[in-house]
């Protein structure tokens, strides 16, 4: 689904103009260069004017949804009014403020976290024994007071991000594995390797999905069952495991074999080689194609609404639907939702060229 | 365990332990599924393909109705997943190589457009989109009582638009021959005429030739009076179109959604391509004398397409899994009619073997297609 391509960074094809010559030059330099910007210049006035007339000149700020009904522009109230359901869905409502302290410590974690300089065993320590605990014990509760909400309430912005999140959390020593099974030297590891990540990589995501919903369950014995939610979360693991794999592949081979064979040569075992010498190496290398995927993958959670979960996609829609709002404001509900997966990706992909600056390196 | 210390057999060893665990897991796994099978009362193989299917498919290429068998209405949803697929990679790459070029413009606001073109695309997930177009085709076209009228026969509404269709009476295998002659031939005459070129250094008329090698089967075929052919006009009814050819508004959706998000791929590869070629290929055409069109169609672009063909080759493996979400606007392709099989049969794992199995067999065919294709423009070393 996501074979996101790991491209060389955006590099500004133009130079900046610096002087007003060279700004002419640049904009109005042959006839065709002048029809050019002013061809381009009308499209951005338009759609300017389009997008600022719907948004506010014509829009509606005050009222419900009568109002809405007569304007044609946005329909803000819409926005203040279902808010916190498109946000969390059906989680109750008087301990909603749980995923929002939930949303605000991860996306504060994931701040901290994004400093290259603070990276190492402790933050992933912190990751694995203090911060995704406490994520869990706010949504889930049961302890310390907390009243237990069942998953099948989660919904909204924490289920995208846990989907996403967790699955390549979960996905990346998967991955990494995969690819070592992959490149091996021994026939049978790396057939079933190969058989895993091609058998993944060449259906598309919701036959993995529905798999889960469907199929999982008759593979359990009598009287097990589990969760809707940590089947979906388990397909999104395995599927990204497989897309992973092929990353950290093209990283291994980066590596120039005189590494392992030193290694070798120094009497360091197997694993030993890998984890202190090629795999620090590789892994640094496709950092930046990670982040790429994890973008690819943030987008990708939406499918789950597919298979009935209620992530943010299907939140914004049900919101949609609601008896007082249907038909009224469904491109409001969508811009909405647009805008913030388009936020949350664009900070990500810029993260992303970030840290190939910061390593220095470039991919095919 | 002194024995693990001998690095042969410690190989063996290890690949035992991992083949064994695999068959115990599916071994584990086909056993409490034939059980729990067998519980259900869910009937197992697949006899279920030839049954009667007794579902309706909305839009469907090849003749269709709903007491066709099972295995035709997979294929009904099979043909729909590979035309649209097959459209949206075809549009999609037009525009994403138009504005992969406009983004390597010289000319700074048509640089950024179209790198804001490319973000907005890629920063949004498909499935939004797919929701969105399908809304705003609702939403701007007039129900179907008030179809507009484009010319006489031509109806535009939001249940799709409809036109009058081409029927063959008889005649088509001929001219499908005569086609299919016409274009081997003028292949034949083109691939001499440029070997002639090259060796000889001049232009010579051996693509007029060509053409008319490729249009000169069928118009003689046509002019034989072999061929019959019958339009069919869509008729207005009260609720709905009646006849003729009608393009679908979730088709359309499903479309533009695919091939947008491709464009905006293959945009960013085709920069990256030709940003890989080198000035000094650039400065060496401009001092041959070439125009910037030419130099970019004849030197730099058949060079970026080195770059470009693997990075493209999984866009197309990825629009033909995304097309999957044909499921989510209600496009009866592979995954939905087989998904509407499973709930009526109830035999969920032969049918999702069924439609991973065809998915998996397409991606390595396109792949293997593609790698094909690759080895012949990849570099030759002499």
């Amino acid at each position: 689904m996501s074979d996101t391509q790991v491209l060389p960074a955006a590099i500004d094809p133009v130079a900046r103009p610096a002087r007003r010559s060279e700004w002419r030059a640049a904009y109005f330099g042959t006839p065709g260069n002048a029809l050019t910007t002013l061809v381009c210049g009308a499209v951005i006035l338009l759609i300017a004017k389009l997008a600022f007339g719907w948004l506010f000149l014509d829009a509606v700020f005050d009222g419900g949804a009568d109002a809405c009904k007569q304007s044609s522009g946005a329909c803000w109230p819409f926005l203040a009014d279902k808010l916190r359901y498109m946000l969390f869905g059906f989680y109750p409502f008087e301990e909603q403020w749980r995923p929002l302290v939930a949303l605000c410590l991860f996306l504060g974690a994931c701040c901290v976290s994004m400093v290259p300089r603070v990276w190492g065993r402790g933050l992933l320590l912190a990751w694995a024994l203090v911060i995704l605990p406490v994520l869990y014990v706010l949504m889930a509760g049961g302890i310390f007071g907390l009243t237990a909400v069942p998953t099948s309430k989660w919904g909204g912005l924490p289920l995208s991000f846990m989907l996403s999140f967790v699955g390549l959390a979960f996905a990346l020593p998967l991955g990494i594995g995969l690819a070592l099974a992959r490149a091996s030297h021994l026939p049978a590891i790396r057939v079933l390797g190969v058989g895993f990540i091609e058998l993944v990589r060449g259906v598309p995501l919701i036959s993995i999905l529905f798999m889960a919903a469907v199929m999982l369950p008759l593979f359990m014995p009598d009287g097990v069952t589990i969760d809707k939610l940590l089947r979906a979360q388990v397909a999104i693991i395995l599927f990204a495991a497989a897309y992973i794999a092929e990353i950290v592949r093209g990283g291994l081979q980066d590596v120039p074999t005189g590494q392992y064979e030193a290694g070798r040569a120094l009497g360091l075992h197997y694993w030993q080689v890998m984890f202190k010498i090629v795999l620090p190496q590789a892994l640094k290398k496709v950092i930046p194609a990670l982040v790429s995927l994890f973008i690819a993958f943030f987008q990708d959670t939406t499918l789950v609404t597919i298979i009935g979960l209620l992530d943010f996609l299907d939140t914004v829609r049900t919101a949609l639907r609601d008896p007082d709002w249907q038909g009224i404001a469904v491109l409001e509900g969508y811009v909405f939702a647009a805008a913030v997966y388009f936020v949350f990706s664009a900070l990500m992909g810029a993260y992303s060229r970030f840290l190939e600056r910061h390593f220095n390196t470039s991919y095919r | 365990m002194l024995f693990l210390n001998d690095a042969r057999f410690r190989a063996v060893f290890y690949q035992f332990v991992a083949i064994s665990l695999v068959l115990l897991a599916a071994w584990a796994m086909y056993a409490t599924a034939s059980a729990n099978l067998a519980k259900q009362d869910i009937a197992t193989g697949f006899d279920f393909l030839s049954r009667q299917a007794g579902i309706a498919i909305s839009e469907s290429s090849i003749a269709y109705g709903p007491t066709d068998t099972v295995a035709r209405a997979i294929l009904v949803g099979l043909i729909n997943t590979i035309k649209v697929s097959f459209l949206a990679a075809l549009f999609g790459t037009i525009i994403g190589v138009l504005v992969g070029i406009g983004r390597m413009s010289t000319n700074p606001l048509l640089s950024r457009l179209m790198l804001a073109y490319v973000e907005l695309l890629r920063n949004v997930p498909l499935l939004l989109y797919l929701f969105l177009w399908y809304f705003l085709i609702i939403l701007v076209f007039p129900p179907v009582r008030q179809a507009i009228q484009l010319f006489p026969g031509f109806f535009l509404s939001n249940s799709g638009l409809a036109m009058p269709a081409l029927e063959w009476q008889s005649g088509f295998g001929l001219t499908f021959a005569a086609l299919a002659f016409g274009i081997a031939s003028a292949l034949v005459v083109r691939g001499v005429s440029q070997r002639r070129r090259i060796q000889s250094g001049k232009a010579n008329a051996g693509w007029i030739f060509a053409l008319v090698l490729l249009v000169l089967p069928v118009l003689a075929v046509w002019a034989s009076g072999a061929i019959s052919l019958s339009w069919s006009a869509p008729e207005a009814g009260r609720f709905r179109l009646t006849g003729g050819l009608q393009i679908r508004p979730e088709f359309v959706a499903l479309l533009v959604g695919l091939m947008l998000n491709l464009s905006a791929s293959v945009a960013e590869i085709v920069r990256a391509g030709i940003q890989a070629v080198s000035r000094g290929q650039w400065e060496a055409a401009q001092a041959l004398g070439l125009p910037r069109s030419r130099t970019l169609r004849l030197v730099v672009l058949p060079q970026a397409l080195r770059v470009i063909i693997p990075p493209l080759t999984n866009t197309y493996l990825t629009v033909f899994k995304n097309s999957s979400l044909a499921i989510a606007i209600g496009y009866p392709d592979l995954v939905m009619v087989s998904n509407t099989i499973m709930n009526q049969t109830g035999q969920a794992m032969e049918t999702i073997a069924i439609f991973m199995g065809i998915y998996l067999g397409l991606s390595v065919a396109i792949s293997l297609f593609m790698n094909w294709y690759n080895a012949r423009v990849a570099l030759k070393a002499r």
